[in-house]
């Protein structure tokens, strides 16, 4: 089972590489652009093929090493 | 003083640590390699500056899981005092020592110069030796040193005299401007709840000899002396 993890900074957080794409975004005639927020994304490759059991344990990677939950929140999507 | 300076792949700045500690101990501290689980009996843990793990995912996130850090946590938890400087302080942030996050720098760029500081709280072995007030200067290189916690965090580090270091102008007046990174409230290191760790982003190893341009880094680790011997 593949997981794609989204990691991004907490609403409230200034994200000053998000302020610096919309800046040059803008630069570039995009003038529709009001925000942009920058993350990551990350996919990892599971031996379960359990959903419950996989959520679970990529909960657990989240809140221990792959976001750092004092500034970030994130999202996990499964793949089958 | 006994001290141990911990070293991960890619600390850069464990051989300044270890000048500066042995010049005001007289001793050699140990160097530990994160991979190890055992820490000799040390009064002192400095855990030095650099790129863990090249910065890879956060700066910091990596090393706080090394093997080393468990008892490092351990030590601190006893009390045994524990210095972060630059990624150090990183690591130890991102190791839950001590509270908030530090971020990308505000404007996106690396900051390499020396700032002025103003020391905020003198009741700890690592502040003992300076005036309360008093303006210092230490370099920063450093590319994530935006510290930021929440509103109610930072109320409670200034309250509870938490917070250790603030970057200020040269006269020692508050001033965004002088602050190098958007570190919230002008914050430049901080204490745990017992002052026993401290985790700050400018260099105090590195304004320890005449040759560095200044040595107002030096009371502090001839404070940790006197305090811990």
């Amino acid at each position: 089972m593949k997981a794609k993890v989204h990691v991004t900074l907490k609403r409230g957080v200034l994200d000053p590489q998000g302020k610096a794409i919309a800046h040059a975004l803008h630069t570039l005639g995009f003038n529709g652009v009001e925000d942009v927020r920058a993350g990551k994304f990350i996919e990892v490759e599971l031996k379960s093929t359990d959903e419950a059991s996989a959520r679970k344990e990529l909960d657990a990677m989240c809140t221990k090493l792959l976001a750092n939950t004092v500034i970030e929140d994130y999202s996990i999507e499964l793949v089958a | 003083m006994k001290a141990a300076v911990i070293v991960f792949p890619g600390s850069n700045r464990e051989r300044d640590a270890v000048a500066a500690l042995e010049a005001a101990s007289g001793t050699k501290p140990h160097l530990v390699w994160h991979r190890d689980t055992e820490l000799p009996k040390v009064d002192l843990i400095l855990v030095p500056g650099g790129f863990s793990y090249g910065d890879y995912l956060r700066s910091g996130a990596m090393a706080a899981h090394s093997p080393i850090m468990r008892e490092v946590k351990a030590r601190a938890d006893q009390g045994v005092r524990v210095l972060g400087i630059c990624n150090g302080f990183q690591i130890i942030t991102e190791a839950g020592l001590l509270p908030g996050a530090l971020m990308r720098n505000a404007a996106l760029k690396f900051v390499c110069r020396t700032v002025h500081l103003r020391v905020e709280n003198t009741d700890s072995a690592f502040t003992a030796k300076y005036r309360k007030g008093q303006i210092v200067r230490y370099p920063v290189a450093h590319g994530d040193g935006n510290y930021w916690t929440d509103t109610e965090t930072v109320k409670r580090l200034d309250g509870e005299g938490h917070v250790a270091f603030r970057y200020v102008d040269g006269d020692g007046k508050d001033d965004p401007l002088w602050n190098p990174n958007g570190s919230v409230g002008n914050i430049a290191g901080i204490f745990n709840a017992t002052r026993t760790v401290l985790g700050l982003m400018p260099h105090p190893e590195d304004a320890v000899e005449s040759l560095h341009g200044n040595t107002d880094g030096k009371p502090m680790f001839e404070g940790l002396v006197e305090a811990l011997s």
